[in-house]
This record gives structure tokens, sequence and C-alpha cells, in this order.
């Protein structure tokens, strides 16, 4: 598709991957970056849209490599359409989508059928494979062929991979397909009746608490045999990275694997170093999600995690349901909130301005780092060449989200009303424009 | 309008002034009159409600009858209960109210209908407020915030079970005589139980009798000591608040109550959980010998329903110092001031006639 060129005049760019972080145009050409120059050096190009982007951020647009898009099967909860349109209000350029859809994507054919244009998703879909058959946790699906279809990693997200022996040979097939294994690390023997972290809150509560052994356990098992498979045999190198990581233990667990040189990646969720298990409340079921809000020292432990470097990428776990699935008994209410359009809001308000980030690095999380895990290349980046997937925000304002006004299909926030730094102004994937406030 | 009672016979008037209840205006954003929390109640309000019970207790049955003559309440229980469903039908029925049961086992429920719409249902049938007992820890909150009904939580899951807490707390008082059963609001304050020990014993975890009154008593200056094993009492029960600790030893726990109070293994939430009866009854059992070396004055509760020869035995039960029969009595009494109290917070009342 033959596109005008776009010209994006005057605005602060901040690029991680080139260590830019002052005034520059920006000149987007058949869907990719043309120039980054000095304002005013890329002033004639002829028949370019021309944006004026003074007093706004210009960076590259964000990715979430975490999110749930329900389709197929679940479109009353959203669907890739109206998960990507909200990815998009939020300056999401990038998506990836996890398996646990009906049918589970394990399948070529349906990876492929989320990839379609006729699912209209407005921002790129970077699909996620089961790691097992119907995620079932007994046998391996084909890597290869998820991988030429698309998916760029494999998990069964929701379903941890409990046995030892079918986690050793995804961490082995996944290495020799490219791909990385996404683990939802949750060891499901302890959390049977579990709704939220265990501790005095859930005592106080007469709820059944999820402990920071359920996902210690499953990380450090995994580690383990990362370790085993590496001393087998040098010649394979598995990538496992943990998702929504919520807890001082497991992420101890990750830093010392790093230091002995395994390929060990993780991300966590805005919602874990923004909120408490104390804020559940009277019961609050938008404030239920798995795994679950932690204590005070954990959640401190995400914001140092991701000060001092030792956690690759903040991802949303964007997590859409239905009213009727969070309106009833805490207990029985689905898990997981919406995630898509407070990500930057919520990141900017933590980090930044709380913990005083350089928003190089707020950015850095939110685009390259996370394009980085699951190897996107050309994403999260705003060099000559890279996607010409940006994104336009006003750093200084503040801005009240109401959950009314979301794009996503299901409005199941706990940050209903909350006022947040840093108002999305403009998206723009593959030179188009597809959010404009 | 004089408040004040003259005779033995309690007018309808007098009875209805008398027993209008301070309701809260601070800790709850939920429906006026529910009771869903014993955190919710402000000092004032717990013993108001004690100070309605006894009035209620004491009016002529013919007046109470006329109380809330025609108003409805219904009685959603979603797990079975003796003593609480009976109670509160009963107090409802002694004041006029007309009730209504409803089940899991015998309505829409067994169909797969939600907490939400049951609610909204009773409410479109003209329940003006409903007693919930559910298995769901917090269901009380969702029931009340979707129906904008007065909802009294007579027992949810692991959580809180207020009435109960309430009705212990009247035990207490008459027992150990500390205040004419609360004629006066004046009379609960945070010294009323001050110098009182409390002694919460076994299945602490799954106890939602223990958390109401672990998180009610201290308030009112009493100590709680929880009692039992590892595995049904964590170390968490001491953040419930202020007052309460933990000590593992039952002789040395006993030795320090003055109110020692007995809780069954909760089989049925045990949730895979592997107990060694035979040694839990060796340790923690209520036993007349035990009683008798080390707390020969304590007052003995036991919610119920009681599982004889494993936390106490039929002589303690059934002996001297055991309240549970007055338990059961003074649950009818505060019941039935908390049915007032949710009725008068909602609206269009007979009362409100009475007192114009």
């Amino acid at each position: 598709m033959s596109t005008r060129p776009m010209l994006i005049r005057g605005g602060r760019l901040v690029d991680p991957a080139a260590g830019t972080d002052g005034l520059r145009d920006l000149l987007l050409r058949d869907g990719a970056v043309a120039a980054v120059e000095q304002p005013g050096q890329l002033a004639a190009v002829a028949n370019a849209t021309v944006i004026d982007a003074a007093g706004l951020v210009v960076a590259p647009g964000l990715v979430d490599i975490h999110v749930h898009l329900r389709e197929p099967g679940q479109g009353y909860k959203e669907t890739i359409a109206t998960g990507t349109a909200a990815a998009a209000a939020g300056g999401f350029t990038s998506v990836s989508c996890m398996p646990n859809t009906i049918p589970v994507n394990d399948t070529p054919e349906i990876t492929r059928w989320m990839l379609a244009p006729e699912r209209r998703a407005v921002v790129n879909v970077f699909p996620i494979g089961a790691a097992t058959a119907g995620s079932m946790g007994e046998a391996l699906t084909d890597y290869d062929a998820l991988r030429d279809a698309g998916a760029v990693g494999v998990s069964d997200d929701g379903k941890p991979i409990l046995g030892d022996e079918i986690m050793r040979q995804t961490l082995i097939a996944a290495a020799k397909a490219g791909l990385p294994v996404i683990q939802h690390a949750e060891d499901t023997r302890l959390t049977g009746g579990c709704s939220m972290s265990a501790g005095p809150v859930a005592f106080k509560l007469g709820l059944r608490g999820y402990t920071v052994e359920a996902e210690g356990r499953i990380v450090e098992r995994d580690l383990r045999l990362m370790r085993e498979i590496v001393k087998a045999d040098k010649g394979v190198r598995p990538h496992l990275h943990v998702a929504h990581l919520s807890t001082a233990r497991a992420l101890e667990a990750v830093k010392q694997a790093r230091k002995e040189g395994l390929h060990v990646t993780c991300e966590v969720a805005p919602h874990h170093f923004t909120l408490t298990d104390e804020s559940v409340g009277d019961y609050d079921t938008h404030r239920k999600m798995y795994p679950p809000l932690r204590d005070e020292m954990n959640r401190e432990a995400m914001i140092a995690g991701l000060l001092e470097g030792h956690i690759d990428a903040i991802a949303t776990d964007h997590a859409p349901h239905a009213a009727h699935e969070k309106q009833v008994e805490f207990e029985r209410a689905a898990n997981g909130i919406t995630g898509l359009e407070t990500a930057l809001g919520l990141t900017l308000r933590l980090l930044h301005k709380k913990h005083g980030m350089k928003l190089e690095r707020v950015i850095e999380l939110l685009s390259l780092a996370p394009a980085k895990v699951l190897s996107l290349h050309g994403r999260g980046a705003l060099s000559a060449g890279a996607a010409a997937d940006v994104l336009l925000f006003e750093p200084g304002a503040e801005w009240i989200f109401h959950a009314s006004e979301s794009r996503s299909k299901s409005k199941n926030t706990p940050f209903d009303g909350w006022s947040l730094p840093g108002r999305v102004a403009m998206t723009i994937r593959n030179g188009q424009i597809v959010y404009k406030r | 309008m004089a408040g004040k009672k003259t005779s033995t016979r309690v007018s309808r008037q007098a009875a209805a002034s008398q027993t209008s209840i301070p309701i809260s205006q601070t800790a709850s954003p939920y429906p006026a009159g529910s009771l869903l929390s014993v955190a919710h109640l402000s000092l004032e309000e717990v013993g108001g409600i004690l100070a309605a019970a006894s009035e209620l207790e004491a009016a002529a049955p013919k007046d109470r009858a006329t109380l809330l003559e025609g108003r409805k309440v219904a009685l959603l229980f979603y797990e079975s209960s003796t003593r609480t469903r009976t109670s509160f039908e009963l107090a409802a029925k002694s004041l006029g109210v007309v009730t209504t049961l409803v089940s899991d086992k015998s309505s829409s429920i067994e169909k797969g209908e939600s907490l939400k719409d049951t609610g909204i249902t009773l409410r479109a049938l003209g329940a003006e407020c409903i007693v919930l007992r559910h298995l769901s820890s917090g269901s009380p909150y969702l029931l009340a915030k979707e129906t904008g009904l007065p909802v009294l939580n007579a027992g949810d899951g692991m959580h809180e079970h207020p009435s109960q807490a309430l009705l212990d707390l009247r035990t207490m008082l008459a027992r150990l005589r500390l205040a004419p059963v609360a004629k006066s609001t004046a009379t609960i304050s945070k010294a009323t139980l001050r110098g009182v020990t409390v002694v919460i014993t076994g299945d602490i975890l799954h106890s939602r009798v223990a958390r109401s009154n672990a998180m009610l008593l201290p308030r009112l200056g009493a100590k709680v000591v929880l009692c039992g094993p590892r595995e049904l009492l964590p170390e968490d029960a001491l953040k419930l608040g202020p007052g309460v600790s933990i000590e593992r030893d039952f002789d040395k726990a006993l030795a320090r109550a003055d109110v020692a109070m007995m809780l069954r293994i909760q089989k049925e939430r045990l949730a895979g959980l592997q107990l060694d009866l035979a040694a839990y009854t060796e340790q923690y059992q209520l036993h007349a010998e035990r009683l008798a070396i080390y707390a020969p004055n304590a007052a003995v509760l036991h919610p119920g329903p009681m599982n004889r020869g494993l936390e106490i035995t039929s002589e303690v039960a059934d002996g001297p110092q055991s309240m549970i029969e007055e338990q059961v009595r003074h649950g009818v009494a505060v019941r039935m001031a908390l049915l007032v109290r949710a009725l008068q917070a909602n609206g269009q009342s007979g009362t409100r006639e009475a007192r114009a």
C-alpha cells in the first residue's frame, strides 16, 4: 500500500535504541522511518503530510508482549479489532497475544486466522503459539510450523507447564525453533481455591492465599531445567521468558540465572508495581488477577528491579472480561484486568515521576526492550529503516482515565477515574494514523 | 415522644421509639442498616444494638409482633444452617416480619442464577432486607452493592459472622455481669471488657466466628488469645488487629481465660489439609479435667455446631460453665435488633407511622 510520506516536525524525539532525546524531525515513508534529522533539515519533502509535534514527545510505538485479545472464541470480551483499538489508544503499535483462546492457538491455521486482514487489527499483532496441544501440558505443538505462520514465542499462559519432562522438551524444541518459551509461573498444585495473595489481608478477608512459593517454585524449577539442558548440550541455548513476574523471590532466581549466563528474561505488569493486596479492600474484583496483587515488599521489589535493570520489560497482561464475569463473588470472579490504555500513564506516574526514571528508559521498557525479548526486529526504534510505528504524547498533561471511554470491549480496570500523566496524542502504525485524540 | 418505659408492658409506640438504633454514618459505604462486618460498627452502634436487643427481648410478644408488621425479609441461604437461620427467622417472625426462605437447594440458584440476579429478583418481589449465608467470603458486599438493600451477613465463607460476634458479646456481658445487659448505649465503650481475656481455640483459619470476635472484642478492651496448631492458625492472624495474640499451648491459654470459646474443625473447608485428629484432640480438646485445672471459673462458649468428643466433651458442653444454650437465646434478641435496624434504615415502615 502506497501512502503519502509523513513528516513529524518539532517534537522531542526519544529513541532509546539510538540514545536520542532531543528535538528532531522524523520522516516516515513506505511504512518505514526514512530519516531522522535536526529540526528544519527535512523541511522540503514533496507531498508529505506534516504533523506538528511541538510540545510532544515522539517515541517509538509501544510494544506490549502480553495481551489477551480473546479471539477466536470469546468475542464478547474482546475482539482483535477492539483490543488493538485499545492498544492504539494507549500508544501501542505492536501487541503479542496469548494463545488461551477458544480453541487454543496451537496450530498454524489458528495463528494465520488471527493474522488475517478480516480481523481488522489496527496495530501489529504477534501471536504466541501454544507450547502444548490444547495447552494441556502433554504433547508439544509444531513449533516450526507455528513460527512460520507468524508465532513469535510459545506459551501455555494461564496453564503453566508443570511436568518437568514436558517443560524440558518445550525448552529444547523452542530453542531449536528459535522461539522463547514464555512461562506463566504458577504451581497450580499450590493455588487451588486461592483468589488473592497469601498474607494478613487474605487472612482477614477469609480468602485462600496464593503464596510467593507458588510462583517461585516454578521459576526455580524452570531455571534448573535450563541449567541441565545447557550442561547436557552446549549447542542448545533455550530462552525462558518469565511472564508477569510478581515476587521478589522469583526475581532473585532470575537475577541469579542471568549472572550465570542463562538466557532468561522477565516482564512486570503495571498493576504489580502500582497496587498491593491491601487495595483489594472490600473484595473489589477489579483487583483480582493472576498472579495476584502482592504486598508492599514485593511491589517495591518490582520497582527496584525495574530501576536497577533486572526486569527486561513492562507488559500489561491486558485481560478483558465482561461485566457479568466480574460482578460475582470474589472467589468466582474471572482473573485479570485490562491494561493497554493505562500502561504508559502508570509507568510515567510510578517510575518517571515518583522514582525519577529517565523518560528514555521508560520508553525503552515499553517499546525497545519488549521488542527485543520477542526478537521483533525493527520495532521499538526510530532509526532509519525501522518500522514507521510512532507514538506522540503530551508528557506533562494529566488526564483522567474513564473506563467507560475505553476502546476495549471490557471495562474491568481498577484504574477508572485515575489521574495519569502522559496523554497519548497520536499513534501511527506503519506510517498511518491509527489513533488521534 | 417519651421513650421511657413506665410499665413492663411496652406500648407499640414506645417500643418503636426505643428501638431506634444509631446507624453508622461513617465506616460503611453500603446501604444503611446493613451489617456486613463488625468493622463497620462504631462502639455506639454496638451499644445501640445491644440496648435494642434488651428492649425487644423485654417487650411483650404481642407488642413486638406489630413492630415490623408486614415488612418483608428474605433469608437467602447458600449453606446449610440450623441455628443462624432459625434464629433469624424466629427473630423476624416475632416482630411481625414476613419472611421467605430461599436456599440453594430449592431455587433457581441450582440452575446457575447468579447472586446478583437472585438479589435483584428478591428485591423485585418486595424484599426490604436480605439475610445472607453464603459459602464465598465477601458475597454480602456484592449483594448489598448490587441490590442497594440492607444486607445482614449471616456468615460468609471464612470471612465474618458479625451477628454471632454480637450475640457472643451479649452472652459474655451477661455472664461476666460487666454490664446489666445493656440498657443504654453508654454501657459499651473501649473499656467495657478491660481485663477480660477471651481464648478462641480450634480451627481459626476457616472460622468466620473467630474473625468477627477477634475484630470486635479488642475494641471493647478485651484481650483475644487465639489458640490452635499452625495449620489451623497461621501467624497472619495476628494482623487481625491490636489486642490479638497467639498461644499455641492450650493449657497456658486456658489458664488466662475468662471466656473459653471452642471452635469445631471445619471438615468441609479443609481443602486437602491433612490433620491428625487424635493428636488434635489430645492437645486441644476442652474436657472437664482440663477445665477444672486451668479455667475453673471461665465461661465456655461454642458457636455450634459442636463435634462432641472432638473439640469439646459432652461433660463440658452440658456442664455448669457452659453458656452454649444461652448463646442461642441471646442470638434471637440480637437478631431482632439487627432486623429492626435494617428495616428502619430502609424507609417506609410501620415504625415510621408509629413514630409520627
